[in-house]
């Protein structure tokens, strides 16, 4: 198992006293595909960061058990941390526009994080760059190396940010929200190739989102989180057999082609689910 | 109630919007999909006014626009944009936000008509005097449709009203502008690049592609898969594979 978690709380501090985002959420997760759908607000961006130790500093851990590949986070020295982030771990997040450095090229950034990892000369680390960008398969890809971000569209950033935590060959992947800054067309073939990356490098992914059906498509398993809590896990061939009526309610209340609704069936929120 | 013809719109050398030409009756729907860079939030802009560089030409109840338009064609037709969080001033308060239109265009009786336009969008009286960044991503969307709404217009143009909310979110959002259509007669011209959304809301659908409007057809025959053009078979496979998962 690569990761491990039991357990997990992550509170705030409110005048109302502490405030818990998520209360006591258990995962497993081996090199395998997991999906973990919620609204805004239910953790489940927090439980994936809480794994790379990246919450804000007034944010309070705890945990039975916190860990990656045997290795204590909640324990760990920041050293131990910055060996498991972005190397061992990558974490891609929702618009490249704002995770890329603006002021360097895209082969520089992809360079630079593949130095960061092994040692190579300038030269060695651009063709490295260039074999990466070829990687996520952008046509081509000595242009791209020597375009700045505002030159890009978002679909080629977002292939940029994957380049980027693929340069040292991390064993998990960690991808919030990935696509919703994209086309639709965009988001299949971003998701593919993150697809067929992580089941040919036998990669780990957590791949967070809002959107159910695409990540079942896309994942082996789902967690639903609500308020905090995973209230649901399944394999995702499984989701339309979904028991929990809040994943009923997020199924529903999606318009669709093949079955039209007048009426759009809104989610009516039972108190019994918090608890 | 509206007609666009041979829409033109440059940026530069380069032409977003080439020859564009649809119409929408009164009270009626008229969707618009297409990727990023089709120019269909271009149309969009054009038809609101705030781009006044286009040729061609459009008519709103009968009278043609033009490029720059006067105070009471901004009263009649309103927008909504995808991202309420830009759309509404920081520091200003829900209150604020709605009275402004008001005082803009001399509508008086401003106290009952805030408290008016809060419960027709199904917001607490309590969010009055909000912040914006006090409120939920769903609670702001319903802010701006009802600051949209403050100056009574005929003609909302809605920019992907709903691509920034979750979809439980989205469900009463899109709920609460068929409600507002039946209620107020509105004529509404929405873009998304999300099919079943602009299907659900709209009866007329054009497809857009490189600033073109390659196919015009009903949300049923979208449905139905009867599509000629293959960019829109290309759109719909994407849309209907997700759901067959």
């Amino acid at each position: 198992m690569m990761v491990r978690i039991e357990n997990l709380t992550i509170s705030f501090p409110s005048p109302q006293g502490m405030s818990q985002a998520v209360r006591g959420v258990s995962m497993n997760l081996g090199a395998e595909k997991l999906g973990i759908v919620g609204e805004s607000g239910s953790g489940k961006s927090l439980t994936a960061r809480a794994l790379l130790r990246l919450l804000p500093p007034a944010a309070q851990v705890t945990a039975d058990r916190l860990e990656f590949d045997g290795i204590d986070i909640l324990k760990a020295s920041e050293r131990d941390m910055r060996a498991i982030r972005g190397k061992r771990a990558g974490l891609i997040l929702q618009d490249p526009k704002y995770s890329l450095n603006p002021i360097m090229t895209a082969g520089s950034q992809i360079a630079e994080a593949w130095r960061n990892q092994r040692k190579g000369s300038a030269r060695e680390a651009r063709e490295a760059a260039i074999d990466l960008l070829a990687q996520v398969q952008i046509r081509d890809p000595r242009r791209v190396a020597d375009s700045y971000p505002h030159e890009l569209s978002g679909g080629m950033g977002q292939r940029v940010m994957i380049a980027m935590m693929l340069a040292p060959d991390p064993e998990l992947l960690i991808a919030d929200e990935p696509t919703s800054a994209l086309d639709a067309s965009v988001q299949a073939e971003i998701l593919r190739l993150m697809e067929d990356l992580v089941s040919r490098r036998g990669m780990g992914l957590i791949l967070i989102s809002h959107d159910l059906p695409l990540v079942s498509h896309f994942c082996d398993r789902v967690a639903v989180m609500y308020a905090g809590r995973v209230v649901e896990e399944l394999a995702a061939q499984d989701l339309v057999r979904a028991q929990h009526a809040y994943t009923r309610g997020l199924l529903d209340c999606l318009p669709t082609l093949s079955h039209p609704k007048t009426r759009l069936p809104v989610m009516s929120r039972d108190p019994a689910w918090l608890t | 109630m509206i007609t666009v013809e041979n829409l033109r719109v440059k940026f530069g050398s380069i032409e977003a919007v080439s020859g564009v030409t649809f119409a929408v009756g009164e009270g009626q729907s008229f969707g618009i999909v297409g990727e990023s860079g089709s120019g269909k939030s271009t149309v969009l802009r054009a038809l609101a006014g705030l781009n006044d560089d286009w040729t061609g030409r459009m008519t709103i109840a009968g009278k043609a626009l033009a490029p720059k338009r006067g105070r009471d064609f901004f009263r009649r037709v309103q927008m909504v944009f995808q991202d309420p969080y830009g759309s509404l001033h920081p520091r200003q308060t829900v209150d604020r936000a709605l009275s402004e239109p008001l005082l803009v265009h001399g509508i008086g009786d401003i106290d009952r008509r805030i408290r008016q336009g809060l419960s027709e969008v199904a917001l607490p009286s309590a969010a009055r005097f909000r912040f914006p960044h006090q409120l939920s991503g769903g609670q702001r969307q319903r802010v701006a449709i009802a600051r949209a709404l403050m100056s009574e217009p005929d003609v909302l143009l809605l920019d992907e009203p709903t691509s920034a909310l979750d979809v439980s979110v989205q469900a009463e959002v899109l709920n609460l502008l068929a409600d507002l259509q039946d209620r107020r007669k509105l004529t509404y011209v929405m873009v998304s690049h999300n099919l079943a959304v602009i299907a659900h809301i709209c009866p007329q659908i054009g497809v857009m592609q490189g600033g073109e409007m390659v196919e015009m057809l009903s949300a049923d025959d979208l449905r139905e898969g009867r599509v000629k053009h293959p960019h829109t078979a290309d759109l719909r496979r994407l849309s209907t594979e997700l759901e067959e998962a």
